[in-house]
Parts: structure tokens; sequence; C-alpha cells
């Protein structure tokens, strides 16, 4: 009898130490399947960001590097600049992304540098114990927002798909989700579909994942799943909002 | 500035120290540049954005000092000569990464061209950076290499110096500079050839692929305190080991002197004419110039000081190298200090004063402050 | 042979250059020289000014406080140099744009109409090369064809025309010096 399922060759052995539900998880075997399947692990380099996926470097059976917080896109175009044979994605999540390193993903968009981002999207800090990220949602609970998101005083959730797709620079920008079977085929085709744009060598690729972070929002892993399609998606509608693979 | 090509090693070229600075990474192999402007270094990106790509090289003006120095930590990753600059308030701004690639322990250089401060403070000449660039300058426990170059023959010299250090201990090395080193021009030669990237030996510890190979991992996260302690530890040897092998300084009238003037860089300079005046005037007056800032020639100072019982620091700040004089002598000297902080600029003739104000008196083992 | 000058006017007189193109002579000649421009804000719109030092000797300092010649291209560049010349020393101003007379009675004082001289070779521009030809008549720091051959080196990006009107600017201002 064949084997139909295994673990991917660019993973390791390592256990993931994630919380149970979260999203994390399945955004990193998804991308390692996508590496098994475009035949790239020995040309690729992954960066790992600071949050709870800082140990991506320890579950990615390929070269990796962790950079400062934020600084993903600056360091990955450090590498594709000297190195444009190089296969770069930066692994990001929504305050390394959207908060501290806002400039440098927007400047690495807009210049549309070669490499990938997965950005994952869960609404709340993670690993430093459930504050306010740049994308909760208002009325959202956090540790720093005990009586929810109030627009007046913190402002809006940033859009980062809608926002980037106001560049000229990137060339494929698609949100999905990670809460189900079948947001989750949809996620790995938008991520293999950003890798082989990168081969191409066309450009900016960002594919933003919505991922459920049970501990961060205080409920069980299947009613963060539900949540991510009653609230997340709601406010983050998924779908395409930037492709040019078809006019270049 | 064009046709810089046909400048062989050893000819005299006319150039502001800024550009040989750019030119001097350019041939030492510097293939990859990103930065953001600031007064009084904007010669160095200006010229490496047409340079650079003579040779093959890659340009970026960043959106940001951070960016600059996070795309230097990928360019090193990747075991390719990369080069950042920046003055003062920017430098500040690039410590984040500095200390993150001092920890990874990968090679690179980078320039401060330091202007005054603190603050957005000014664009003239200071070394008031010196406490910054010597004690690692970010968070954590690190030291980076500083080179202080006090000629433009220096400033296009020393990056193959910068890198080849970077590379042989896998840590940053910088080049302590300021505005009037940068801004002046002066005959300079280059006292080394082209030095081809593709020729430098192979770096084990980058990430190019894992092709034929396991994986590489560059991380500075170590979240067990015993594995960061003995990480730190093994950097601590490291830098004994450059404490050991890299001091370099230089000295000028020490044997029959009565007084030494310790200065580096631009203070070193202008403590120069001072000596020659002095010297003509027949007053023993040397000069101690430190060329490494760190590591610190603290022997070399600490031997300079059981014969010389009267050294004066000068520095175009408020007194900072002053202290490294201070634990260098232990005592064994009185140590004066004339300081011209916020960007200006001290005379040979007030320095020349000073030496004799100190001579006229009988020597004091408290340290005076202030002018 | 040692000889300390400041070169200063408007941003665009092309004040820094002449200080270049004396330094790159001086080195031509094997002498030793530093060239020490103001920059910054200043270069905008404002005073520019460059410090020279020519020298047979090694240069310790480049920084320029009382020295042998200032050269001021116009009247705040005269306000602001002529107190620090050196006493005895030589203030060559530009007469076209600087209607005082200078103060000091106990230094040389030439007046050149810099950018009359200029305007009559076809351009304004050549004002720069007109006092640093009569800079040269007067000190002898460098020989007048050790500047005209620098000046492709300095003046990469001229076309050779403009090349010989700067010679001729140079020229002539060495010429106006001797009269």
């Amino acid at each position: 009898m064949g084997r139909i399922y295994k673990k991917p060759v660019s993973m390791t052995k390592i256990a993931m130490r994630y919380c149970p539900g979260c999203g994390h998880s399945i955004a990193h075997r998804l991308i390692a399947e996508v590496i098994d399947e475009l035949d790239i692990r020995e040309r690729a380099v992954g960066i790992a960001p600071v949050g709870c996926s800082v140990f991506l470097d320890e579950y990615m059976d390929c070269d990796m590097i962790q950079v400062p917080h934020g600084r993903g896109c600056a360091s990955a175009t450090g590498m594709k600049r000297v190195r444009p044979d190089l296969i770069v994605f930066s692994y990001q999540g929504d305050g390394d992304l959207a908060a501290i390193g806002t400039a440098e993903t927007i400047h690495a968009a807009t210049r549309s540098e070669n490499f990938t981002v997965i950005f994952i999207n869960n609404a709340i800090y993670g690993m430093t114990g459930g504050q306010q990220a740049p994308t909760t949602m208002p009325g959202q609970k956090t540790t720093t927002n005990p009586y929810g998101r109030e627009v007046k005083v913190h402002g809006y959730p940033i859009k980062v798909c809608e926002m980037l797709s106001a560049l000229d620079g990137p060339i494929y920008l698609e949100r999905v989700a990670v809460n189900n079977v079948p947001n989750v085929l949809k996620a790995k085709r938008a991520i293999k579909k950003a890798f082989q744009i990168q081969l191409d060598g066309l450009g900016f690729t960002l594919v933003e994942i919505l991922s459920p972070c049970p501990t961060g929002w205080g409920v069980i892993p299947k009613k963060a799943c539900e949540y991510v399609d009653e609230k997340m998606s709601k406010y983050y509608p998924l779908g395409v909002y930037k492709d040019l693979t078809k006019k270049k | 500035m064009k046709n810089m090509e046909k400048y062989k090693m050893g000819e005299k070229v006319l150039m502001k120290g800024n550009e040989a600075l750019a030119e001097g990474a350019v041939r030492a192999g510097c293939r990859f540049f990103a930065g953001y402007p600031i007064t009084p270094q904007n010669e160095i990106p200006e010229y490496l954005s047409w340079r650079i790509f003579e040779v093959g090289g890659t340009f970026i003006q960043s959106e940001s000092e951070i960016a600059a120095i996070n795309m230097i930590f990928g360019v090193a990753a990747c075991g390719v000569r990369g080069m950042t600059s920046s003055s003062g308030c920017g430098i500040s701004l690039k410590q984040e990464g500095i200390s993150y690639i001092a920890s990874a322990e990968l090679p690179f250089f980078y320039a401060n061209i330091i202007r005054g401060g603190p603050g957005l403070g000014n664009i003239a000449p200071a070394q008031s950076d010196y406490f910054q660039a010597t004690r690692g300058g970010g968070h954590g426990d690190y030291r980076v290499i500083v080179l202080a170059p006090n000629s433009v023959t220096e400033m296009g010299n020393f990056p193959k110096l910068a890198y080849d250090l970077a590379d042989k201990y896998r840590n940053p090395c910088m080049v302590l500079a300021d505005g009037l080193l940068g801004q002046m021009m002066e005959p300079m030669e280059f006292n080394f050839d082209w030095v081809d990237p593709d020729k430098l030996p192979p770096k084990d510890y980058i990430v190019t692929g894992c092709k034929g190979r396991p994986r590489r991992i560059i991380n500075t996260l170590h979240m067990i305190p015993s594995i960061l302690e003995k990480h730190n530890w093994h950097l601590y040897e490291k830098y004994q080991r450059i404490e050991e092998n890299e001091v370099r300084f230089e000295g000028c009238n020490l044997e029959d002197a009565e007084i030494v003037i310790v200065a580096y860089g631009t203070s070193a300079r202008i403590s120069t004419e001072a000596v020659i005046k002095g010297r003509k005037k027949g007053i023993k007056v040397g000069l101690f110039r430190p060329i490494t800032l760190w590591p610190f020639p603290k022997k070399a100072i600490n031997e300079l000081a059981d014969r010389v019982k009267k050294l004066l620091v000068v520095e175009m700040n408020m007194g900072q190298m002053v202290e490294d004089v201070e634990i260098a002598v232990s005592g064994k000297s009185a140590i004066h200090f004339l300081g011209r902080p916020g960007g200006s600029l001290p005379t040979g003739d007030e320095v020349l004063d000073k030496v004799e104000e100190i001579l006229s008196k009988p020597a004091s083992p408290e340290r005076e402050r202030g002018k | 042979m040692r000889q300390e000058v400041i070169i200063a006017g408007f941003g665009g007189q092309g004040v820094i250059k002449a200080g270049v193109l004396l330094a790159t002579s001086a080195m031509n000649e094997g002498k030793h020289c530093t060239h020490f421009p103001s920059y910054g804000a200043e270069m905008r719109g404002g005073t520019a000014n460059c410090s020279v030092i020519i020298s047979t000797d090694e240069i310790a300092s480049p920084v320029v406080t009382e020295p042998d010649t200032v050269i001021a291209m116009n009247e705040p560049s005269l306000d602001k140099f002529e107190p620090r010349l050196k006493k005895g020393g030589l203030l060559i101003y530009n007469s076209s744009l600087i209607s005082r007379k200078p103060k000091r009675n106990d230094i040389e004082v030439l007046a050149v109409p810099a950018n009359e001289i200029a305007e009559k070779l076809g351009t304004v521009k050549c004002a720069n090369m007109a006092v640093v030809g009569a800079y040269i008549s007067k000190t002898k720091a460098i020989a007048l064809e050790s500047i005209k051959s620098s000046l492709p080196t300095v003046f990469y990006k001229l076309k050779q025309d403009f090349i010989n009107i700067n010679k001729n600017a140079l020229d002539k201002g060495s010429t106006y010096a001797q009269k």
C-alpha cells in the first residue's frame, strides 16, 4: 500500500511547541510541502521573525536565519540582491510585519524585491502574552485592550493586503486562511504560486494567512477556527488583492 | 571623480575622505552598500551609487538606517562583503542590527563619520561617539573593532584592513572618523591591490542553500541561559584574542618627551601641529595616537606612563577616551584633558598653550576636568 | 613655502572648485596640500568657503584659522573673513560684486573685477578662475602652467571649449594682478 501522507522532507524531526489549535504549524507545513514540490530545498533560505514563530529555524530543514523584529524584508532584500539564485522567504507575524517592520515591508514591496513573504495575521501578539496587534479588530479584547480595541484611542487596524495593493511594486498579494480544510488547500495553492513567481524572477509576493490563536483569543481551538470565519474574514476578506503575473 | 579604475596602488590622487573610504571599500571587495543620507557622510552613498555598479555590485538607498543595517545582516549572512555608513544619530539607529550581527559572528564593515551631538546636534566634526563605538554601541555584551584614521590615505586604506579583520575574527569592524576627515581632500594613495571577492577564502558559516551539506542556521536567540552564557564566553575569548593581536598605535617624538599628547583622528592631526610648533620652541612634547580605539592600546600607554609623568588627552568631546587613558595609566602619571565638544575644533595653538600651562605647574595626580 | 588661503563666496560661484583646482595643481607640482570645504546647509544659497593649504612640508592640521590669503567673491564673505586675515596678508576681493572698501589697513589688498572679466569671456561662471589667476600671480604659490594642466582633471565634465575659457580667465586674472 502506498503512503499518502508523510512529513515533508523540508521539515525537521523536531516536534513543534505551538499551542493546540495554533495556525503556525499548519503554515509551516504548507511552506515545507511547497518547497518539496518545487524541489527548491537546496536553494532556499528562510527568515525567522521575532514572535511565536521565532523557532521556525528549528522546524524547517533548509538554511535559515533569524533576524531582528520587523526586519525580515530588509534582510531578505540584502540576501536576494547579492545572491539572486537563492529562494528567500520571510515568515513574519502581524506585529513584526505591520507594526515594528511596516517601513521595511512597504519599501521592499515597492522596490518589488524578488522574494516571498508569508504573513501570519492572528490579530494578536501571541508570544508576549496576547497584547494588541496592528491587526487587532475594533472591539477585540487583548491584554492591552481589556475593554476591547477602542478606535478613538488606538486607531484602526492595518489591512496589509489592501494597503500594499495600492503600490505598483508587488506582483502577487493574496489573503488566505488556515482554519478549515478547504481554506488550507487554498492557502497552499497561494504559497506555491508565490514561490513560483519568485522562481520566475518576477518580484515581490506576499501571502497573508488568517491564523487562529486560541490561547491569545482565550477560546478553545474549535471556536478559534469558527472565529476566523465569523469575525476575521469579515473584517479581512479572503481573496487575491493583486496578481500581475498575467500582465508580465 | 570618474575613471577611478586608472589609479593604481601607490599612485597619488587628490580625494575627499568620504570618497576615498568608498573607493577603498570597493577595492577591498565591497559589493553591496545600503544607507540613508545624513551629513557629513553623504559622499559615501553618492559615490557608491555609481561606483559599485561598475564592479558588478549593488547599491540601495534604504528607507531607514535600520533597514540598511538589516540588509547588511542578510548580505553578510550570504558571505558577501557589504557595507553601510552613517553619522551619529544614524549609527544609533543601526545599533540594533549591529548587536545581532556581532552575536551571529558575521563580518561586515561600517563607518561613522561623526557629527556634533547629542540629539540632532549639528553637522560639524566631532568625536562624541567614542563611547558608543568602543563599548559595542548596542544592547548586550559585545565589541566591534574600531579603526580611527587621521588622513585621507588612511580613510582609503582602512576599509581593506577592516574587512580583513572582520573576516579573520568573524566580527563587525568599523571606521570611526568625523566630518573633517570625511570632507577634507588631500593627496592619498592606496597601499593595497584590488581584492577579487570571488577569490576570498570560502566561509563555512554562511547561508547559501543546503546543497550537499546539512542545513545551517544563523541565530542569535539562545533561550537557555547556560547556552547563551557559553556563547558569550566564546565571544569574550575572541575579544581577548583581538586585544592581544590587533592593537595598533603610532608615536611621534616620544623618546625624550616630558609631556605626551594622547589623541586620535582629527584631534591627533591638530595635536601634531602643536607638537611641531612646540618642538621648534624647544618643548619636549610628543604624540601618542591610538589607531585602534577598540582594542585600545592599554599596555603601550601603561608603559609610556612609566617614564612620562604628564599626559594631555585631546578630544573633540567632553572627555571619553580620557577614561580609557586613565584605566591604562592606573594612576602612574598625571592626566590632563583638553576637550572641545559640540562640533568645535581645537587649534594647534590652543593645544600648545595647554601643553605649556601644564609644564609650568607641578604634576598633579588628579585629572583636570574641563577645557 | 607654506600658503594658507580661504576662498569664499555665494554657493554657485565655484569657490569650492577653485580650491580643488589649487590643491590638485599643488599635488601635481609635488607639493603637500589640503582642502577643507564648508558643507551642508551652508552650501545652499548661503556663503560657501574652503580652506586650502599648500606647503613644501607635510601638513598636520587642515584647519585654517589665520589665513595668509583671503579671496572674497561676495560681500558677506568679505565681512566674515577680512577680520581673520593674517597681519600683512593678502586680500583679493571681487570688486564686481563688492562695493565697499576693505576696512583693514595692515593688509595688502587687490580688487579684481572678476565678474566683468568673466562676462567679457562669455560666461560669468569662470569668475572663480579670474581670482585664482590673480592669486597665483601675486603669491607664486603655484605655477600658472600647473593650474592650466590640472583643469581637465578637476573639470572632468567640461568640454574643451569651456576648459579654454577657463584658461583665458586664468590668464586675464593673472595679467590683471600684475597691473
